[in-house]
């Protein structure tokens, strides 16, 4: 019992950017274009370079690493919806992919039909499906809207119908990304305890999440992805420990390489203290500074300007728009100072800062993850658990005020 | 069989380069997905039911109506010997399922982007389900021109066991142009707007309103190179009679394999690109 299920051999995937690149340049192939020979250089992305594991049958594998370490990509591969550009990924046995949960329904087909529409597209047959139906239906709590459209579905109904298909469908290897981040507390036990029992079945799982809780409890060994490669791989524990460890190596300001090719780039992003200096450190009770200094090349009609901070658990805590904040783009070539005061919201912990910038078409023409990490030092205080801290003031009054007044 | 089940086989996934041949094995595997895509497509034509399945009666009706008007009686078109508005409807009935079909194959990847995007599945199932909904609407115009055959006296021959062929075939000459222009759509997205003047243009170079037996000479087989010409003559001549020359028929038929190899070939060649560009 000591075979591969997945096996992935320096697997790497490039994208080019730009208008349909990849795709143009192979039609020019199969016309056989002499001319031309060298086309303009384009810029590319490698979200997975060199990546190389296995995984035994009936076991799981965790998948960590921050966004746009190339875990979803992987999962594109892995599920064979998109192809590597070098390298080889092999499955051996039918394979379950539940990178989106809902995929495939279709707002005007009823509960019924929607069931067994993405039993197909997940290559069940029919009959398959009508014999775990019933465990289905049980499982989603929708038999009261079987034959109702799921237009007219909550989306509460819609993700446990969608789960519960995919949740049975007995693939031989079950690829699930970042399922567990929608729906509620209640659901999302469901779902793990689902998960939990396929990988008892001696089903093959891999298995991505920034719930690291979610993640240890199913699988013993991870991987941790890092720009596209394997940085580490080993027991959850050890692994998980590491990473966590790498995100609090702090930096308070990091000045970047000038990348002449690009329309844009990003030259040095800082979290500044109070007293204006970048620092590693910060006091959760002073407002702190970040610090944005780009160089833009061309004119981009509408240029916008982001940045975003996310905890270690990988929440998302503030996402800040130039744009949204109501200033102008950036419309001349130039070199930018952008400041953004964060008020003293945040709890107490760690927090890296990404930096992103497009176009008023919403092409992403800058995106730097994780450039600054930095603490926020001090005490949450009175049992606040929330992500956010705003002391929002309270106004209380005794609602049977009235009757005291007419009596 | 039950063992085949049981020994997983591995599956892989490497770059492809170079020409692929269609994994009709898999393709069969998947045939209840394109069922059910086709369903899914006729459910959401038919939404408004009533007046869906009206919509269907009046477009060859009326389109009939606009045939005789403008091709016999101000063009006076001859049609075999068969009366001319049997000759129109089921030259319409043909074509507008052709024409329908080639445009559904045509739009078929990017209407499922969001599938072709998330999950794997043979690429072919989107164009070969796009062919299907198409039959329902040849169905009901088949009904009104039977009634109309009723009216006017006309019996259909005893090779009309052969119509099933015929539409078969009418969905392989879609299927063999709308495979270039699905690739071609997802490349370019002006395709789309392209084929319907295209189509239109089409229409006039193909045997509806008129029989081919009104081109004369060595034009005429030139003229049967156009896959569709072969398929519609086909078509009416097993279901209202009136002559069909074998040497057109096999010209057409030659056109309409090339291009359905070439088609086939290059869709296979780029569908594993579709997600990375759509």
């Amino acid at each position: 019992m000591n075979e591969h299920a997945v096996e992935v051999e320096n697997l790497s995937k490039r994208y080019l950017l730009g208008e349909d690149a990849e795709l143009r340049r192979s039609l020019r192939a199969v016309i056989g274009h002499p001319l031309r020979r060298h086309a303009p250089a384009r810029q590319e992305i490698w979200p997975l370079r060199d990546v190389t594991f296995a995984v035994q049958e009936g076991r799981a594998l965790g998948i960590i690493g921050r966004n746009g370490a190339g875990k979803s990509t992987l999962l594109r591969i892995l599920s064979r919806v998109t192809e590597p550009t070098a390298g080889v990924a092999r499955t051996r046995g039918r394979v379950g992919s539940l990178l989106e949960v809902g995929t495939g329904f279709h707002p005007e087909l009823t509960g019924r039909e929607n069931v067994f529409l993405s039993g197909a597209v997940l290559g069940m047959r029919a009959r398959e499906v009508t014999r775990r139906f019933d465990e289905i239906v049980d499982f989603a709590g929708i038999d009261a809207f079987l034959d109702t459209p799921v237009k007219r579905y909550s989306s509460g109904m819609y993700l446990r119908l969608a789960f519960a298909v995919a949740a049975h469908l007995e693939p031989d290897v079950l690829i699930v990304d970042e399922v567990l981040a929608v729906g509620d507390a209640e659901f999302q036990r469901k779902c793990m305890t689902r998960i939990t029992s396929t990988g008892r079945e001696g089903r093959t799982i891999v298995f991505v999440s920034h719930n690291l809780e979610a993640l240890a409890q199913v699988c013993p060994t991870t991987l941790w992805l890092d720009r596209g490669r394997i940085q580490a791989e080993g027991p959850t524990q050890a692994v998980v420990d590491r990473y966590l460890a790498s995100a609090v190596r702090r930096v308070g300001r990091r000045v970047l390489e000038d990348r002449p090719e690009r329309p844009i780039c990003l030259l040095e992003a800082a979290v500044l203290g109070r007293d204006g200096q970048p620092a590693e450190v910060v006091r959760r009770e002073d407002p702190f500074t970040i610090e944005v200094r780009v160089r833009v090349r061309e004119r981009l009609p509408g240029l916008d300007l982001g940045v975003d901070l996310t905890n270690l658990q990988g929440v998302r805590v503030l996402d800040e728009g130039l744009l949204r904040s109501g200033a102008r783009p950036l419309a001349e070539p130039g070199d930018y100072t952008a400041r953004v005061v964060v008020p003293p919201v945040l709890r107490a912990g760690e927090y890296l800062l990404s930096v992103w910038a497009g176009s008023a078409y919403n092409e992403t023409l800058l995106s730097e993850d994780d450039v600054v990490t930095f603490h926020l030092d001090g005490h949450d205080g009175r049992n606040a658990h929330g992500v956010v801290d705003l002391d929002l003031s309270w106004h209380v009054h005794p609602s049977n005020v009235v009757l005291r007044v007419v009596s | 069989m039950a063992l085949a089940e049981r020994a997983p086989r591995w599956v892989e996934n490497r770059p492809s380069d170079g020409w692929r041949a269609v994994d009709t094995a898999e393709l069969w595997a998947y045939r209840e997905l394109v069922w059910f895509v086709a369903w899914r497509d006729v459910k959401s034509r038919y939404k408004q039911a009533a007046l869906g399945v009206l919509w269907t009666v009046i477009r060859p009706v009326a389109g009939t109506a606009a045939l005789i008007l403008v091709f016999r009686r101000l063009a006076h078109v001859p049609s075999d010997g068969i009366p001319y508005a049997v000759f129109a409807l089921a030259g319409w009935t043909a074509w507008s399922y052709l024409s329908g079909s080639v445009e559904s194959v045509t739009g078929s990847i990017l209407v499922n982007g969001s599938l072709v995007t998330k999950v794997y599945f043979p690429r072919l199932v989107a164009p070969l389900a796009a062919v299907l909904p198409g039959v329902i609407d040849l169905v009901i115009a088949l009904a009104a021109l039977a009634v109309l055959m009723a009216a006017m006296g006309v019996v259909p021959p005893a090779v009309v066991v052969l119509l099933p062929g015929c539409v078969v075939l009418l969905a392989v000459v879609a299927l063999s142009i709308g495979l270039w222009l699905a690739t071609l759509n997802v490349l370019y997205r002006d395709v789309g707007h392209a084929v319907g003047f295209a189509l239109q243009l089409w229409f006039f170079a193909t045997p509806v309103a008129y029989p081919a037996s009104l081109v004369h000479g060595p034009a005429r087989l030139a003229y049967a190179l156009n896959p569709a010409a072969g398929a519609i003559e086909a078509f009416r001549a097993v279901l209202v009679g009136g002559p069909l020359r074998a040497d057109e028929l096999v010209v057409s038929l030659i056109t309409t394999g090339l291009l359905l190899v070439g088609g086939l070939a290059c869709f296979q060649r780029l569908e594993r690109r579709f997600p990375d560009v759509i």
